[in-house]
Formats: C-alpha cells, sequence, structure tokens
C-alpha cells in the first residue's frame, strides 16, 4: 500500500521537476498577486498590516485553484488516469498521492514564501509565525477540497472557470479562520490556538473524506 | 403494498400522477398564503414592544423566516434525492434533485433579498457581514454551483452523477449555516440576528410564519412537480409513451 502511495507521489514530482515552469507559474502568481494590492490600496503602514492576512489567503486561495486544472488533466488526457482507475489499488490511495504531490509543489512553496510577504506588508514576527502555520495547515486542505472539483470538471469546456465557481465557496471556512488565526495574533491577550485547532480539524475531516469523494468524481468522469 | 410505492419510480408511470397532484397542491399554496399572509397583516400586534420596537415593516418577516427556512430544506431534499439517486440508480430521483435545485435557489435568494429591505430600515445598511447573512450567500453560491455543473456537461448521466457528488459534499456546510444563527454560545459569535426561538415567539405571529411556511412548501412541491414533468418529457422524449402522448394531445 504504502509502496504504491510512494510510487505515484515521487512519479509526480519527478515529472513536475521536469517541467518547473508550471511550479514557478504558481508561486509567482502569488507573489504577484500579493504585490498588486499595496499598489492599489496604498501603501500605509497601518492599512496594510489590517490587510495583510486576508490578502495573503485570497491570493493562496487563487494561486492553489490556478494549479488545480492541472492535478488530473495531464492523466486523463494521455489515458494513464485510465489505467490507473483500472488497477486493483485503492483509488483513493492514488488520488491522496496525486494530491500530496501537488501540495508539495504548491502549497509548500507558498508556506515557505510567507516570510517574504509577511515583509511587505509590514507583519511582526509573531503575526508571520502564525501565518506559516495557518497555510501549513490550511492549504492541504485547499488541495484536497480542489481535487474534487478538479476530478468533476475533468475535460469539461470552460472547465478551469466552472472549477473555481464550484470550489470557491467550499473554501470560505478555510479562508476566514486562516486569516482569523493571523488576525489575532495581531492583538494582545488573544489566542491564537482555536484558529488553528479549527484548521487542523478541517484538515484531518478534508484527510478523511476528499480522496474518497475525488475517487468517486473520478470515476463518474471516466466511465 | 408495497410494489404499489416502487411502480411510481418509473417516470411514465409518475407523469400522470404528477399531473394530477399539482392542481391540489397550487390549490393549497393559495389558501395557505392568503391565511398566513391575512393573519400576519391583520391579526398580529402592530409593532414589537420594548427597546427595540419595530414598526410595520417587521411584517417581511412573514416572508423571510419561511424562504430561509425552505433554502436549507431544500438543499437537504435536493442531496437526498442526489443520494438516492447515487446509491439505487435510479433515474427519476435525479430528475427530482435537479428539479428541486432552481426552487433551492429562488428561496435563498429571496431569503436575501426580502433580508436586505429588512436591514435597511431596522440595522441601516442593506448588507452586513453578519454569519448567518455571509453563509446563506454562500448557500446561494452552492445552488449556482450545483445548476452550473449540471448544465456544463453534455453527457446526461455523468451530469446527474456529477452534480448529485458535488450536493453531497456541500451539505459539509449546511450546519455551518444553520448553526450561525442559533451559535451555542452567543458571546462566541457576533451576529446581528437575535437567536431564533420558536418558544418566545407571539402566538399569532408563530401561526401566520408556519402557515406561511406550509405554504412555501406547497409551492415547492407544485413547482418541482411541474420542472420534473418537463425533465420527465425531455429526457423520455424517445420513448414510446412519449410519442404517444403527443399524438393524443393528452395534457392530463
Amino acid at each position: 500500500m504504502l509502496r504504491v502511495f510512494w510510487c505515484i507521489l515521487l512519479r509526480d514530482l519527478t515529472l513536475a521537476l521536469r517541467r518547473r515552469t508550471d511550479v514557478l507559474t504558481t508561486l509567482f502568481f502569488f507573489i504577484i498577486v500579493v504585490s498588486l494590492f499595496p499598489l492599489g490600496v496604498g501603501t500605509e503602514r497601518q492599512i496594510l498590516q489590517i490587510l495583510g492576512p486576508g490578502v495573503v489567503w485570497v491570493a493562496a486561495l487563487l494561486a492553489s485553484m490556478l494549479a488545480l486544472e492541472r492535478l488530473f488533466a495531464a492523466d486523463y488526457e494521455d489515458g494513464t488516469l485510465e489505467q490507473m482507475v483500472l488497477t486493483a489499488q485503492p483509488l483513493s490511495l492514488l488520488v491522496l498521492a496525486k494530491i500530496t504531490a501537488h501540495w508539495l509543489l504548491t502549497g509548500l512553496p507558498l508556506v515557505l514564501i510567507a516570510p517574504l510577504v509577511g515583509m511587505q506588508y509590514h507583519l511582526s514576527d509573531d503575526a508571520i509565525l502564525i501565518t506559516m502555520a495557518a497555510l501549513l495547515l490550511g492549504t492541504p486542505v485547499l488541495s484536497l477540497i480542489g481535487a474534487i472539483g478538479a476530478a468533476l470538471t475533468l475535460g469539461l469546456r470552460g472547465g478551469g472557470i466552472l472549477l473555481s465557481l464550484l470550489i470557491l465557496p467550499l473554501y470560505i471556512p478555510v479562508l476566514v479562520y486562516g486569516a482569523g488565526a493571523v488576525t489575532a495574533s495581531g492583538i494582545d491577550m488573544a489566542d491564537t490556538r482555536p484558529y488553528l485547532a479549527l484548521l487542523g480539524a478541517f484538515l484531518v475531516a478534508a484527510l478523511t473524506f476528499a480522496p474518497l469523494a475525488s475517487s468517486a468524481a473520478l470515476k463518474i468522469s471516466i466511465e | 403494498m408495497a410494489s404499489n410505492w416502487f411502480r411510481f419510480a418509473a417516470p411514465a408511470s409518475f407523469y400522470p400522477l404528477a399531473g394530477r397532484l399539482i392542481p391540489v397542491f397550487w390549490i393549497l399554496t393559495g389558501v395557505c398564503l392568503l391565511v398566513g399572509l391575512y393573519w400576519g397583516f391583520f391579526q398580529t400586534p402592530d409593532q414589537l414592544g420594548g427597546s427595540n420596537a419595530q414598526k410595520e415593516y417587521y411584517r417581511i418577516i412573514f416572508i423571510h423566516v419561511p424562504s430561509a427556512w425552505m433554502s436549507m430544506w431544500l438543499y437537504v431534499v435536493m442531496v437526498g434525492w442526489a443520494a438516492i439517486g447515487l446509491v439505487f440508480n435510479t433515474r427519476l430521483s435525479f430528475m427530482m434533485a435537479n428539479a428541486v435545485a432552481p426552487t433551492g435557489a429562488i428561496f435563498t435568494f429571496l431569503a436575501l433579498w426580502t433580508g436586505a429591505f429588512w436591514g435597511r430600515p431596522s440595522w441601516g445598511t442593506y448588507w452586513d457581514w453578519d454569519p448567518r447573512l455571509t453563509t446563506e450567500l454562500i448557500l446561494f453560491f452552492m445552488y449556482i454551483g450545483y445548476i452550473a455543473l449540471h448544465s456544463a456537461i453534455d453527457d446526461t448521466r455523468r451530469a446527474d452523477r456529477a452534480a448529485a457528488l458535488l450536493a453531497i459534499v456541500g451539505l459539509a456546510m449546511i450546519p455551518l449555516i444553520f448553526w450561525s444563527v442559533n451559535c451555542p454560545d452567543p458571546n462566541q459569535c457576533a451576529a446581528l440576528h437575535q437567536r431564533s426561538d420558536l418558544t418566545q415567539i407571539e402566538g399569532n405571529i408563530l401561526f401566520s410564519m408556519l402557515a406561511v411556511t406550509f405554504g412555501f412548501w406547497m409551492y415547492s412541491f407544485a413547482t418541482v412537480l411541474m420542472r420534473l414533468r418537463s425533465i420527465i418529457l425531455t429526457r423520455e422524449a424517445d420513448n414510446t409513451w412519449v410519442q404517444e402522448l403527443i399524438v393524443k394531445g393528452d395534457r392530463a
């Protein structure tokens, strides 16, 4: 079981590293979106400190969604996905491996780049740490929920736009609590643990149900 | 008797049954709405007393609350039919889920719309980022997503199953929407909406609210069945019974 998981994970990572631009595009999209806000709303320190948490999360949502379209698309086009569905291995495990690879390539870089964004928005060191923790817990949820949408819209015309329509409403709780954690860290005496605990709960729930739902969606899309 | 029930799982036998039921539901809709609104407008106290006296405009409640209830309930009904369709692979349940979605979306929109008109005089704003308002808006997006996904897929079978799965995934949001107003600890959630508690409502107001809710329910039955009949006709257009129906010009 574990061997299959590793096999798919390493395959997806190798494929992505052969085509590095795909990964870098998402990362730069994130950085550019985040950099646009100060230019739009003004560069006053106080405004930026208030806006920061929300902007980081909205940009992370959009960046992770941008990459979702490719999650199953390439395998679907060349027929690999069909073979995966036909193998004796549990499909949800294969899907989980693909989602993990997707998160390592698009979610994790966002976590690592967060201090840079924090500097742009004059966030305190504490707030930057909380941002990273919240992103670390929240971005896997985005990949997991997003995979369901990506599987449902596989091979449809205008799939990308449709994907955003289906998935963004489901992202809202993550956005609320993720940004809430960072905002709370700026307030004296405020406790950020409840927010992080809730994000952790979302992660556990998504880890349990999302692979099952995405593999069911894949079977519907492929048959 | 059990086999009698399953008889109506076939579109061909459900179609005439729905045709007979629709007028009944329309009549019930009319009666309930007339009674509920008459009672609400003329038999209830003029304004809520106390420190937050509301004038006549509080009567929006008779549309607002029932439509908000229906918006959540219809989503659950839609998911129920979608799940039955996925499990038992019955065509009619998918058609039913499909027919429910637009009515649910309309009630969600109505709840938001009347809420905005109520919010203007009482809170001084059409819109606020109150948890209840926000979650109701998300519900509206979820209905739109369901309808959009279904209409984006040409193959009906795949469309039915994909949209059903999406609806089931979205069900995770319904408790959030429901408890956003009935928050277990009111100190933890800042909301403009008060806690809803049926026992604290004045009897006449409660009566007309329930009457309108029942009327909306009947309205949903009527419109869903009408939509269902047209969906059945479209999807079964190649079958002999539909062709015969058209030849006969029978509208039953």
